[in-house]
């Protein structure tokens, strides 16, 4: 059977090149870059070129990176370490109802110590209201935590815009960029970023590494403590060849970013497009065009998501899905209620995101599988050609379509 | 995460459709929770002769649907009632944990459409 992949928003396959490079950091080069002696010193250095790759691809300098674990631990770092250190100057945090839980999860376990925090709410294509982040604004506002790329419709934030509003009231700026680096242009000059968050393994880099970007005189209480790896920022031995493969992911991903980009982009309206064409009823959930290039969400009507996830996984398509089902709760994506989207249509949600490794032939072997499986599933629902007349509950949900 | 039988029940549901003039229907679930099962019944003499059932959900709702028409036909309606989620559950060797309280409602379905054709003979 064929084994399509368009789950690059969940994780990607470590390239080729970036785990041949990370080998010799668990045979010959084991060394731990502490220490004085040889094996150190020949490790040290390797830490130090990928923290200057990393650097690069954000437009920032190598000595404000520091090497995390995870996207988590960035996010969770960037606001606690904040939340810490600026605690004399507020306890007011904004930021977005449509955050990865890695953002919005911190957020709710600092409420519950004394932190006031403004979820900002956005439109029905998952857009901020750049007023209305203003107007949120208090004299103990210490903190503005707002995602580059969202990782569930791609929608992009206006960075800049936020960055700007940022400045001007000298507030601490937060993105959690982990979707959008190596997938857009990143630069945290331009987007007057204080504090920025990436992750390895979206970006063809191993689990278990990231890092985050700290501004040059940004007053941080570390998360870790411990040793005094990372200019006592992180505690914690370097994963030295996670880093290795982080340094060099950031450097491919910066090599042609914008042909790349047109490609998957160009593969991603393909499948938008053929997909609107084939199947009727259904809506694009996200910004039309303020989005990543390669991602691409879809609910389609009367039908639910986890099952239209296991048949095209039966037939080999790897996709996500904002279902219950797949969140391991009982109510739909967080994203699709910011967004009010309709609730049938949020446990239809689909998640369909690409790769640079994405082929034409494999959109087109998706867009030849897919309408089947949708008709298959609505022929099976209650709630589709209903031939008695429908409950006020079942119409509500069909008309909103 | 689901077992061979409810691969099996999901990939190819048995006894999918509605019943024109059906005997009884029962319709339960609702679309926030993101399950509704309507089950269709067609009775001769006490004993269910045709069931049919569609289903908006998940793959457990689809596949619970479908092994309960496969368990209720045959069977007179006193047996029918006797049908419970946990037996459907485990005729397809279980279900994830969470899946058993959601996406489990099939035989409640079944009941809610047994005890329309009850309170329509009644009528």
């Amino acid at each position: 059977m064929k084994r399509i992949y368009l789950d690059y928003n969940a994780t990607t396959p470590v390239l080729p090149e970036v785990l041949e490079a990370m080998l010799p950091f668990y045979r010959e080069n084991f060394g731990n870059p502490s220490s004085v002696h040889w094996a150190g010193r020949a490790v040290a250095g390797a830490v130090e070129r990928a923290r200057e790759q990393v650097a690069r691809l954000i437009n920032a300098s190598p000595a404000e990176i520091v090497f995390v674990s995870c996207g988590s631990e960035g996010d969770d770092f960037a606001i606690k370490g904040t939340a810490d250190a600026l605690r004399e100057q507020g306890n007011h945090i904004i930021t977005t109802a449509v955050e990865h839980p890695a953002v919005l999860e911190t957020c709710k376990f600092l409420e519950k110590r004394g932190f006031e925090v403004t979820y900002l709410p956005v439109d029905s294509d998952g857009m901020l209201d750049i007023a209305v982040l203003g107007k949120a604004i208090t004299p103990k506002t210490i903190l503005i935590s707002a995602m580059w790329g969202n990782n569930e419709t791609g929608a992009l934030f206006p960075i800049e815009e936020i960055g700007a509003v940022a400045r001007k009231h000298r507030i601490r700026f937060h993105t959690d960029a982990v979707q959008a680096v190596g997938k857009v242009p990143v630069d945290v000059q331009k987007a007057q970023v204080d504090l920025l968050v990436l992750s390895g393994h979206k970006i063809g880099a191993p689990k278990g590494v990231g890092a985050i970007y700290i501004r040059k005189g940004t007053r941080m209480t570390p998360l870790l403590h411990g040793g005094h790896q990372e200019r006592n920022r992180r505690a914690g031995t370097h994963n030295v060849a996670g880093i290795v493969g982080l340094g060099l992911a950031c450097e491919i991903a910066g090599r042609d970013l914008t042909a790349k980009m047109e490609k998957v982009r160009y593969l991603r309206d393909k499948l938008e497009r053929g997909i609107f064409a084939a199947v009727p009823e259904i809506k694009l959930n996200g910004h039309p065009e303020k989005r990543l290039p390669n991602t691409l969400n879809v609910s389609f009507a009367y039908i639910e998501g986890e099952s239209l996830l296991l048949n095209l996984d039966m037939k080999g398509i790897a996709a996500s899905s904002g279902s219950a089902c797949t969140s391991g709760s009982l109510e739909p994506s967080h994203v699709m209620g910011a967004m009010c989207v309709e609730v049938t249509l949020a446990h239809s949600s689909t998640r369909l995101s690409l790769g640079p490794e994405t082929t034409e032939e494999e959109i087109d072997y998706v867009l030849e599988v897919l309408p089947p499986i949708v008709q298959r599933l609505r022929e099976m629902s209650p709630l589709y050609n209903c031939r008695t007349p429908m409950s006020c509950e079942e119409c509500s949900i069909v008309k909103r379509v | 995460m689901y077992t061979d039988k409810v691969m099996d029940h999901f990939s190819n549901p048995r006894n999918v459709g509605e019943i024109e003039n059906a005997d009884g229907v029962g319709e339960v679930g609702n679309a926030s929770c993101g399950d509704i099962m309507k089950i269709f019944l067609k009775v001769e003499d006490n004993v269910i002769k045709e069931i049919k059932f569609k289903t908006f959900g998940c793959g457990a709702a689809i596949a619970t649907s479908s092994m309960v028409t496969e368990m209720a036909i045959g069977k007179t309606l006193e047996e029918a009632m006797e049908l419970t989620n946990a037996s459907v559950a485990e005729a397809l060797d279980g279900l994830p944990p969470a899946k058993m309280h959601c996406s489990n409602l099939a035989a409640d379905a079944l009941h809610e459409a047994i005890k329309n054709y009850m309170e329509k003979g009644k009528a």
